[in-house]
């Protein structure tokens, strides 16, 4: 009976069983960044232990960084407090850190992968949720918490009890203008925003494989938006291609070497899971959140739902969201004014988003009164966009063009929105007082949608905004 | 670290009502421009607390009937979203000892348990009946025997669920595994070896 990628690379890092019965798993790629690190490095000293593997951890700064730009001491104190705190304890224990004048800082889950630090077949844990978008390559990766941090940090090990398995199966061929974004959304909004508690989702079938990995990493990246710690997809011939050559690569025989060894952790053909779901892409059409948590999404040519025709468990929180984002149910997205255009996040900041998008921005430009902002997930993606000329497109179309960090996606910095308004945006969750004001309001879509938000000043069809394209 | 076994909590109860409660909500992210845990508490479910001009919204954790309390009780999905620690580390800095709700996002589950914080889950007419009571009878005292796995209050009584490797954790004080996880240092590293 054949296995599946999760329960081959968990027998692989298991160390054993502890006392309570849950499993010691050896940790092969630690991540960390300035919010949830520094109380674990505290926890290290007050129990006098060290870093067991400094290798084997990474660090940048991305939550709390400044967009307009990067230069230290920042404004905010207490931001500048936590840079310089990270940079003493990768100093003092010995870690790689990633840090601003290196040229490669940016948000943990995009420079992970640009730097080759995240490898098929490995365990990978970060404190923070969005740590699954390393399933891309067919890692398994953990969102942890801090206590977890300094588990991982002292031992690079930590207890955790096995997942099941769901794959789910995305068949077909997407239409033009829906995108790995459309697709996750829809499946969170089909299974549910707890629908995936207790597993790790697997995403295969023709539609998954035919994505770029920049695309997969979208998907996996929003699984713990529908409940789910773990998300992956099976490496493949795409996988290896990305990753050859970049920095931390194995290179030469040892390249080939770990190629073949990638190949094999792919889940067999014949692996048994604990549940199966099917999507048929064709019926995925441009998605756009309108609640409070990213489940509540529709079809941009769709009503917003009335609570009485949802589940029964889904109204309260249905009715909730209404009444926070100002919205009646039976009203249509499209025409929504906005005020505010979110180009950025783990979710959707890498090259191939503002590739994509530019297409669509180039001669046209941000409607009057938007306020239109560019974050590159990382230094690197902002290089090679300015190598393209990408970063002028967006420029010339009104879009404030950012320095790399998480920004506005969770407004740790100073990328807020204001008041109640409205914000079309690329991130991956739209929860209450999620981009920094406590009554702002997130429309979570597409990167091309956000840039057809942008054009228009309202939630639009990018499929008919972009026509003339 | 050897801590001491936790296997029954008692305490007056608070309702936090509603499904989804996110960790944006517990801890909004601008509260966590900070390198250390401390003074977290006061920042517990902020935004819904305080109106955007600071005053208060009399949220029930801030009414004088629930002052006091050290179990709270929720809806649904609790603890979704963010994986900071911060979340149950408010929650237990505000004076809560435990949390009852319909269910709990995992890794959310996973920080509390290892903070000595026990996440019990109920069946939804069981929940509603103890929200009932303690809106009515605020100093209902409510207990929490992590043994059986059954919440008590006044009339009430009824099961609870929880992971077994948490429970067994609570109760034989090793819900924070850094002390077995240390213990095998030697094995970890020998892995470390194998896999390069």
């Amino acid at each position: 009976m054949g296995k599946t990628l999760f329960h081959k690379v968990w027998d692989r890092h298991a160390v054993g069983k502890l006392p309570d019965g849950s499993t010691q798993l050896f940790i092969g790629t630690h991540l960390i960044h300035e919010v949830t690190s520094p109380q674990a490095f505290g926890m290290l000293r007050d129990l006098g232990l060290k870093v067991a593997f400094p290798k084997r951890t990474f660090a940048t700064v991305d939550h709390i960084v400044p967009t307009d730009q990067q230069v230290e001491p920042f404004k905010d104190t207490l931001a500048d407090a936590m840079i310089k705190e990270l940079r003493k304890n990768c100093a003092e224990f010995g870690v790689t850190f990633f840090d601003i004048p290196s040229g490669k800082q940016g948000i943990v889950h995009i420079v992970g992968p640009e730097q080759g630090i995240t490898q098929p077949g490995t365990t990978i844990a970060c404190g923070d949720s969005h740590t699954s978008t390393h399933g891309a390559f067919g890692a398994v990766a953990f969102g942890i918490g801090t206590s977890q941090v300094r588990d991982v940090l002292a031992t690079q090990t930590m207890a955790l009890s096995p997942l099941k398995v769901r794959k789910i199966e995305v068949r077909g061929k997407l239409g033009p203008g829906v995108y790995a974004k459309d697709i996750i959304l829809h499946i969170i909004r089909t299974l549910g925003v707890n629908g995936g508690t207790g597993y790790a989702y697997e995403y295969a079938g023709p539609t998954i494989e035919g994505l770029s990995i920049e695309e997969r990493m979208t998907i996996c990246n929003m699984s713990i938006e529908g409940g789910a710690r773990v998300g992956y997809v099976n490496p493949d011939e795409k996988t290896f291609e990305y990753l050859k050559g970049r920095p931390y690569c194995p290179k030469g025989k040892e390249w080939d070497a770990a190629v073949a060894e990638w190949r094999n952790v792919a889940s067999d053909p014949d692996a048994v899971y604990d549940d199966v779901k099917v999507f048929e892409a064709s019926e995925i059409r441009p998605t756009v959140t309108w609640g409070i948590n990213p489940g509540q999404g529709i079809f941009i040519d769709e009503a917003i739902p009335s609570p009485e025709e949802l589940p029964e468990a889904d109204r309260s929180s249905a009715k909730e969201a209404l009444e926070f984002m100002k919205f009646k149910a039976g009203q249509k997205l499209a025409g929504q004014k906005i005020q505010v255009a979110f180009f950025g996040s783990c979710t959707n900041a890498r090259v191939s988003d503002f590739v994509e998008a530019s297409k669509f921005l180039k001669g046209r430009k941000v409607a009057a009164g938007i306020r239109a902002i560019a974050v590159p997930g990382s230094q690197g993606v902002s290089k090679i966009c300015a190598e393209m000329g990408i970063d002028k497109i967006f420029r010339e179309a009104g879009f404030d063009w950012r320095e790399a960090g998480c920004s506005m996606c969770l407004g740790m910095n100073p990328d807020q929105l204001v008041g109640d308004e409205i914000c079309a945006s690329s991130s991956n969750r739209n929860f209450k007082g999620r981009q920094g004001s406590p009554t702002g309001r997130t429309l979570l879509m597409s990167p091309v949608m956000v840039a057809a938000a942008a054009v228009t000043g309202e939630v639009a069809d990018a499929r008919k905004v972009f026509a003339k394209a | 670290m050897s801590l001491s076994p936790i296997k029954r909590i008692t305490g007056r109860a608070v309702p936090v009502e509603g499904d989804d409660i996110d960790t944006d909500r517990i801890i909004p992210a601008r509260y966590m421009r900070c390198v250390t845990f401390d003074g977290l508490g006061e920042f517990l479910f902020r935004d819904i607390r305080q109106s955007s001009d600071g005053k208060s919204t009399n949220h029930p954790i801030d009414q004088a009937k629930f002052k006091g309390s050290t179990i709270l009780v929720s809806g649904m999905n609790f603890g979704c979203g963010s994986s900071r620690e911060h979340a149950p580390q408010a929650i237990v800095r505000a004076g809560f000892k435990a949390l009852i709700a319909g269910n709990f996002a995992e890794i959310f589950f996973g920080n509390s348990t290892t903070l000595g914080l026990p996440c019990v889950a109920a069946k939804k007419e069981d929940l509603q009946a103890l929200t009932q009571l303690i809106w009515s009878e605020p100093n209902t005292e409510v207990e929490i025997d992590l043994e059986k796995l059954q919440v008590k209050a006044g009339k009430l009584s009824f099961p609870v669920t929880m992971k077994a490797s948490a429970q067994q954790g609570l109760l034989s004080g090793r819900y924070d595994a850094i002390a077995d996880l240390l213990a095998n240092l030697p094995k970890v590293k020998e892995l470390a070896a194998r896999l390069g």
